[in-house]
């Protein structure tokens, strides 16, 4: 058995035996129930290195969105010597470490797709060295290639119509979660002897596809860990064993999750669930005496910074899917544990507090692992960052718990993973809504004016039937399940051939599971059209082709977001339907087929791609995110809306279900007492009926408007709103995101 | 009993999320009608006496429990308006079947219907049995103020006020603000002075007048008397808060 003297006063013996980091928080981590009264401001560096950092961020927009971008190296572990914040204040960063060697500059990441690294590099006004352009077009095969050379015509074309979307076919899958405490708790050697011992006992000498698959992916995963220990000398770090003190293992953590932003730029890389685990730490040092409340909370403070600066260099169409420049360095404090008690530590009030310490931010993605039996204390701090930062969310740890364990992470916005144990393959979304056009028009797309999939007989009568529409409706769906699956199949595939994430599977286990993340777009739209068809009367208005270009709506009828149980059905029938489509087959590596409710703010670009719909929205324009209600459907307030959308199963939609409300100050109470504690009961009584996420934003619309049209103003440089599933900050979003935002329900009443 | 379902009532719509119209997390049930013809009103669409949508008292309690949930230890239901003492047979048999849930009741009145002739006052008194708390708006303390912001006496409000007073009746008295009309320093005075001599206010509170009404005017094609009229200030709320000494 392995025992460091790094390791006193640590208690337990099966995490020392093993990598197990779950039993080495159990056995060690002491919750918090008191409040925040304990925490700590900013130390005079924290505010140097923060206006340091602000300043390059106000540079980084005023250069139209990259400070910085690299041409000629290609990035890797040790591609860039050591970057700082400041060179003038390097000696205050308590944590060290970029992705290049420059604050805010992007690295060259060609893997995925060297067009794309070009074309993101020619947006921004750089020019990708001639000599890199040559050997990654000609010598070698990126992911994207890749994907396109083996992509049938049909997918293609499914791909060109938007039905299927927001693939990761131009960009890295992210979603993979290393679990980055290992470095701290272990140190390199030892995380190296037990890949190793992995490698000697990967298959009995028999070579097929999957042994030999696998034995390569430990072999590079070791070459990986080695290369981590070679980037932190960079820095001055011996990594090699495990940390000595909570600053150490904050340093070596970063350093777990730096080798994973250096080398892959997938679209979610998260952080993980930390908080408890480096609490433990944080405890041992001030029980010692040889810390303060003071320094840990700068040392938080400066991790956090890090978190806040990580960047890739992006192209113009991956910003429409998710603008704002989000990175989903996710990372997650709260939860209770198996054993009932609450996973709330001081490190969990820490990570929140860096709001109030340098104020609202996107990134991290901070998010609270909730349950009406966390302490009110905790809860109520938590309410208040929120009201004062809208730079929060909060996802239903009672949920959650029975499927992930107390030890998930957040892989990208909202989706759980095991941490360590698990990875998912990110799967983007399959257009629900244009598929319900699919089944009125035969297949021909509303928009692209061509065939799209089988020549299926269109829809001819005015007038809509509910049992016809449902009939075609699941022939169709029968067809965008089956081809978006084996899209994905193909995807992930290439990924693992030419992208491999061997720096986040060398800290994940070998013997990993695997989740298939399919996604759905549209949702709220495809439940209140198909109301619209059952509960009123709905005329096709058709084009000169025959094809539908607008619906005609006689009478009322229910809609998703009221509360009202017979368009809340239909939503539970159309996820469960399309769920067991997907589940039907074949997947990648026999991974387990999950389905998601959420669209990040892709929903503005899926419905620009979708013709008009049977419930009244107007053609071209945004879906609804995730599982929002639909724009103006809701006329009940917001706890009708939000009963709506707990009827939803967890369990049919593993990947997440995503809310986004906004709500006025206002409407929340008189005073910030009154509001703290309402937001709470609100949280309390939408989660105790098995709802999953919750986006909240405090403010009302006639902020937003002004940050619009006033993005100058110093108060809203660093505002930041919820959208689905992450946070941005408003002036970072498109004109067209931006108006999306507005257009949203506000609630508040009259 | 059999008597009692056919009871029915007629609303105007529903929030199922209100936090500032009582204790805690609320469902408000807005009736429909009002006979009050406020200047500001921000919910002209209710006056009509007739209309709305025609409930029992067990569907709606029924609708309201499904917001339980979010209500914990001090939220409840509110009745709004209109004005809600226009359909006291409703009001009151779905106060009592609340009641019986345990659930917190809230009513939202201006007081305009009460008078101390009977039947109404038997009735009300039956009514009272069934809620926890009065929120009385009372626009005006000046008689002829009264009557000229909202075209009725107040004599019969001030009334009713004193009446739940002697009866220990929680209440919430609520002052909507609007610059230049309801925020005269001697009219807050007088507010003020009236509130002190009743025994059971649990709270002064000021709504500051919003525009956020006035599309509904629009839409009703009524003409909007205070068109122009800005909502008041941070500093006029603050000014009027001082006065009627309520301390944030």
């Amino acid at each position: 058995m392995h025992d460091y003297e790094q390791w006193s006063g640590f208690q337990g013996r099966i995490w020392k035996d093993e990598v197990n980091v779950r039993d080495f928080i159990q056995r060690n981590y002491h919750p918090y129930d008191g409040d925040e009264s304990f925490l700590a401001g900013p130390t005079e560096a924290t505010n140097k290195l923060w206006g340091a950092l602000q300043k390059l961020q106000k540079e980084e927009r005023a250069k139209g969105g990259v400070l910085d971008c690299e041409t000629k190296v290609v990035t890797g572990l040790t591609a860039y010597g050591p970057g700082y914040i400041d060179e003038n204040l390097k000696d205050l960063e308590q944590i060290v470490g970029l992705q290049t060697d420059k604050p805010l500059k992007r690295a060259f990441m060609p893997y995925g797709g060297i067009k794309m690294a070009i074309q993101a590099a020619e947006t921004y006004g750089y020019e990708i060295d001639p000599e890199l352009k040559k050997i990654f077009t000609e010598y070698m095969t990126t992911h994207n290639d890749a994907v396109f050379s083996a992509y049938t015509p049909e997918m293609r074309l499914a791909r060109k119509t938007h039905v299927v979307t927001g693939l990761p076919d131009t960009y890295g899958r992210g979603r993979i979660v290393g679990d980055y405490r290992r470095v701290a708790l272990y140190g390199i050697d030892y995380l190296i002897e037990a890949k190793q011992n992995d490698l000697n006992n990967c298959g009995c000498g028999n070579m097929y596809d999957e042994v030999i698959r696998l034995r390569e992916e430990i072999a590079m995963q070791i070459k990986a860990l080695k290369g981590m220990k070679e980037m932190a000398k960079l820095y001055g770090c011996d990594i090699s064993q495990p940390a000595r003190n909570a600053k150490e293992a904050c340093q070596w953590l970063y350093f777990g999750y730096l080798a994973a932003v250096k080398t892959q730029n997938g679209a979610a890389m998260s952080v993980g669930r930390i908080s408890t685990f480096l609490d433990i730490y944080f405890e041992r040092d001030l029980a010692n005496g040889v810390l303060t409340e003071q320094e840990a909370q700068e040392i938080i403070d400066h991790m956090t910074m890090k978190f806040r600066m990580v960047k890739f260099a992006r192209i113009p169409s991956y910003n429409q899917l998710f603008s704002g420049d989000p990175t989903w360095a996710t990372l997650e404090v709260a939860g209770i544990g198996m054993d009932g008690r609450s996973m709330v530590t001081k490190t969990d009030y820490r990570f929140l507090h860096t709001l109030e310490n340098m104020g609202p931010s996107p990134e991290p993605n901070l998010t609270v692992l909730y349950s009406s039996a966390l302490n009110d204390n905790f809860k109520r701090y938590a309410s208040k960052i929120s009201i004062n930062t809208s730079s929060i969310q909060y996802e239903n740890d009672d949920v959650m718990k029975p499927v992930w364990g107390d030890d998930y992470s957040i892989c990208c916005c909202v989706s759980a993973t095991q941490t360590g144990k698990e990875i998912q393959f990110f799967g983007a979304r399959a257009n629900l809504g244009k598929t319900l056009l699919y089944a009125i028009n035969g297949g021909f797309d509303e928009k692209h004016r061509i065939q799209c999939g089988p020549r299926y007989a269109p829809i001819t009568s005015e007038y809509l039937d509910y049992d016809e529409v449902i009939a075609k409706y699941e022939v169709w769906l029968d067809w965008l399940a089956d081809i978006y699956v084996n899209v994905l199949n193909l995807i992930h595939y290439m990924h693992d051939k030419y992208y491999y994430e061997a720096a986040e599977m060398a800290l994940i286990d070998t013997d990993v599971r695997r989740t298939f993340a399919t996604g759905i777009a549209g949702f709220s739209h495809v439940v209140d059209s198909l109301s619209a068809i059952k509960y009123a009367k709905v005329r096709v208005i058709r084009d000169e082709d025959g094809i539908s270009k607008d619906f005609e709506i006689e009478g009322d009828f229910p809609k998703y977001g009221n509360d009202d149980d017979r368009a809340d059905e239909i939503g539970v029938w159309l996820l469960k339907t399309f769920l067991e489509k997907i589940k039907r087959r074949h997947t990648y590596r026999n991974s387990e087929p999950t389905t998601s409710l959420l669209t990040i703010t892709s929903n503005v670009v899926y419905g620009e791609a979708t013709g008009a719909m049977p419930n009244g929205r107007a053609a071209f324009t945004p879906f609804s995110p995730g599982a929002s209600p639909s724009y103006g459907a809701e006329q009940n307030g917001l706890l009708a809306s939000l009963n709506s959308v707990a009827k939803i199963p967890y369990h049919w939609a593993l990947d997440g279900i995503s809310n986004t409300q906004t709500i006025s100050p206002d409407a929340l109470g008189h005073s910030v007492d009154e509001r703290k504690v309402n937001l709470v009961q609100v949280m309390d009584g939408y989660f105790d009926q098995g709802a999953h996420h919750l986006n909240v934003n405090v403010f009302g619309t006639e902020k937003l408007i002004d940050a619009m049209e006033h993005p100058e103003k110093e108060e809203y440089a660093n505002f930041t709103i919820r959208v689905s599933g992450y946070a941005v900050k408003f002036i970072d979003l498109t004109k067209k995101q931006q108006l999306d935002v507005i257009a949203r329900t506000c609630h508040k009443m009259l | 009993m059999n008597n009692d379902n056919k009871i029915i009532g007629h609303i105007h719509s529903h929030e199922t999320f209100g936090l500032v119209d009582g204790p805690g997390v609320r469902y408000v049930v807005f009736l429909q009608g009002c006979r009050m013809r406020c200047q500001y009103c921000h919910n002209p669409e209710t006056w009509a006496l007739s209309g709305g949508e025609e409930w029992t008292p067990e569907a709606l309690l029924q609708r309201c429990l499904r917001y339980r949930p979010y209500w914990k230890d001090n939220g409840g239901i509110t009745v709004s308006g209109g004005e809600p003492l226009l359909q006291m047979d409703f009001l009151t048999q779905f106060f009592r079947l609340a009641k019986g849930q345990g659930v917190h009741t809230t009513l939202d009145t201006a007081g305009n219907p009460f008078t101390r002739e009977q039947p109404f006052l038997g009735k009300f008194e039956t009514l009272m049995q069934y809620t926890d708390l009065v929120m009385l708006d009372l626009k005006q303390t000046d008689p002829a103020a009264h009557k000229s912001l909202t075209g009725w006496d107040n004599g019969n409000i001030l009334d009713m006020a004193r009446w739940l007073s002697d009866h220990s009746k929680a209440m919430w008295i609520r002052r909507v603000l609007v610059p230049g009309l309801t925020d005269d320093e001697g009219e807050l005075s007088g507010l003020r002075r009236f509130v002190d001599s009743l025994l059971t206010v649990e709270r002064l509170e000021i709504l500051p007048y919003h525009t956020m009404g006035l599309f509904k005017w629009e839409k009703l094609g009524i003409p909007y008397p205070l068109d122009g009229v800005e909502p008041p200030t941070e500093e006029q709320i603050k000014k009027a808060e001082t006065v009627l000494g309520i301390q944030n």
